[in-house]
């Protein structure tokens, strides 16, 4: 699961090395529409709709924090 | 808070466009973001073509374009009109209020109530509901209500969370008194302290537009706007709506002994293609029930997005059927309100196009 969302990070924000940050957004990695984009891949590869109330940004500051809002809507891993 | 109305409904829908349509691909250079960044985004928020008014245009000549279509049409007539209610965040003038110079223009009878509501995204919602009191007086038997914006003049073109998105366009409804029609049921809810998260800062009496105010300046994203400038705290809306809608149509329906399933159309207000099919999940409605295509094809337009996604799905069969349509709006204020009514038997229901 964190190999693909490492992969899905990189296709959005190639410049970024997202293996070596703890918080991608305090870090400028993602902004609000990276989130979108990241959030329609998540939910097409998985088969699932993220609720809309956890797409907070937050919740994508890591891989662990996106792993774990994965878990919660339904994913198994 | 809860809203009730009996004997009254919706007996026309004209939806006004500007003939002058923009391409998404026609303004990615003006934004500070690779293409193939943005034509991502462009799939997944619904961004595509967009109808804005060329300067000069003002929602007063949306109004009166419309009113006079109808007027020729004989669709409505001028000495009906007992009550005319603008709801509009682009108003002509500070001062006076627009409804008062569409009444001129339009040489519309003195006997009337006439007035100005400074609503956005919910402001249809707002606006029948305030037709739908209106229609309670004895001596008001129609009333007009007119939902316009351009605010497209208030967005930088190098801003693409929110140029790319933001239409204009005028709708006018007719609201009837009718002793046959079933309950409407209504629901209403505001959040002043979210009053910064969708807010043009200059331009008022607060902070008046100065060379300072037109200043563009970047923001975190690569986004260059002004504080003239719309501005918009996309995260704070989203989660907004979609933790406040939901719980709100649950109670709406439960008011009115209803449910989802015997919803036939969900009438919502259009942000963006990708926070309206979130909602559609979470609310687990079928996208087919809830009409997702108005940001593609006209753009954003504020209160004007319900009556145009009507007019847009459902036009000339709101003439013969009948359906139970719930609506919802929903954004600046932060407001949000929403109505199941039945629709039927409209006069007329259709989308004409401003030249």
């Amino acid at each position: 699961m964190e190999d693909k969302i490492i992969r899905f990070l990189t296709e959005i924000r190639p410049e970024f090395d997202f293996t070596n940050s703890s918080d991608f957004i305090e870090n400028g990695m993602l902004d609000s529409f990276d989130i979108v984009q990241l959030v329609v891949s998540l939910d097409n590869e998985f088969g699932i709709s993220i609720d809309g109330v956890d797409i907070l940004p937050g919740n994508f500051s890591n891989v662990q924090n996106i792993v774990e809002l994965l878990i919660k809507n339904g994913v198994t891993k | 808070m809860n809203l009730k109305f009996s004997n009254k409904r919706i007996t026309g829908i004209l939806t006004v466009v500007p003939e002058n349509e923009i391409k998404f691909e026609d303004e990615i250079d003006n934004y500070n973001f690779s293409r193939g960044q943005s034509m991502k985004l462009k799939l997944i928020m619904g961004y595509n073509k967009r109808r804005v008014v060329k300067d000069g245009t003002t929602v007063s000549d949306l109004c009166i374009y419309g009113m006079n279509y109808l007027f020729k049409k004989n669709l409505l007539n001028k000495e009906d009109i007992d009550a005319l209610i603008l709801v509009t965040q682009s108003p002509d003038y500070f001062m006076p209020p627009t409804s008062h110079v569409i009444q001129g223009k339009l040489d519309l009878k003195e006997d009337m109530v006439c007035m100005d509501i400074n609503q956005g995204c919910s402001g249809y919602v707002i606006g029948l509901n305030q037709a739908f009191l209106l229609l309670e007086q004895e001596e008001i038997n129609k009333v007009v209500l007119l939902n316009a914006e351009i605010l497209s003049q208030k967005v930088s073109k190098r801003d693409r969370n929110n140029n790319p998105q933001i239409g204009d366009g005028s709708a006018i409804t007719i609201v009837e008194k009718d002793p046959s029609s079933k309950p409407i049921y209504g629901s209403v809810k505001v959040d002043g302290k979210g009053a910064d998260v969708l807010i043009i800062p200059a331009g008022g009496f607060k902070m008046p537009s100065s060379p300072e105010t037109a200043i563009l300046n970047e923001d975190k994203s690569g986004n260059f706007r002004a504080l003239d400038h719309l501005a918009m705290k996309g995260d704070d809306v989203f989660n907004f709506v979609q933790r406040e809608i939901p719980p709100m149509i649950e109670h709406l329906l439960d008011k009115a002994n209803s449910n989802k399933e015997e919803v036939d159309y969900f009438m919502f207000h259009q942000p963006n293609k990708f926070m309206l099919k979130k909602l559609a999940d979470k609310m687990e409605v079928p996208y087919e029930k809830m009409p997702n295509n108005i940001v593609e094809n006209f753009g954003n337009s504020s209160g004007v997005t319900i009556p145009a996604v009507i007019s847009y799905n459902l036009g000339q069969r709101l003439l013969k059927e009948s359906f139970l349509v719930c609506m919802a709006g929903y954004g600046v204020g932060l407001n949000w309100a929403s109505l199941l009514l039945h629709m039927e038997k409209l006069t007329f229901c259709e989308i004409l196009e401003y030249k």
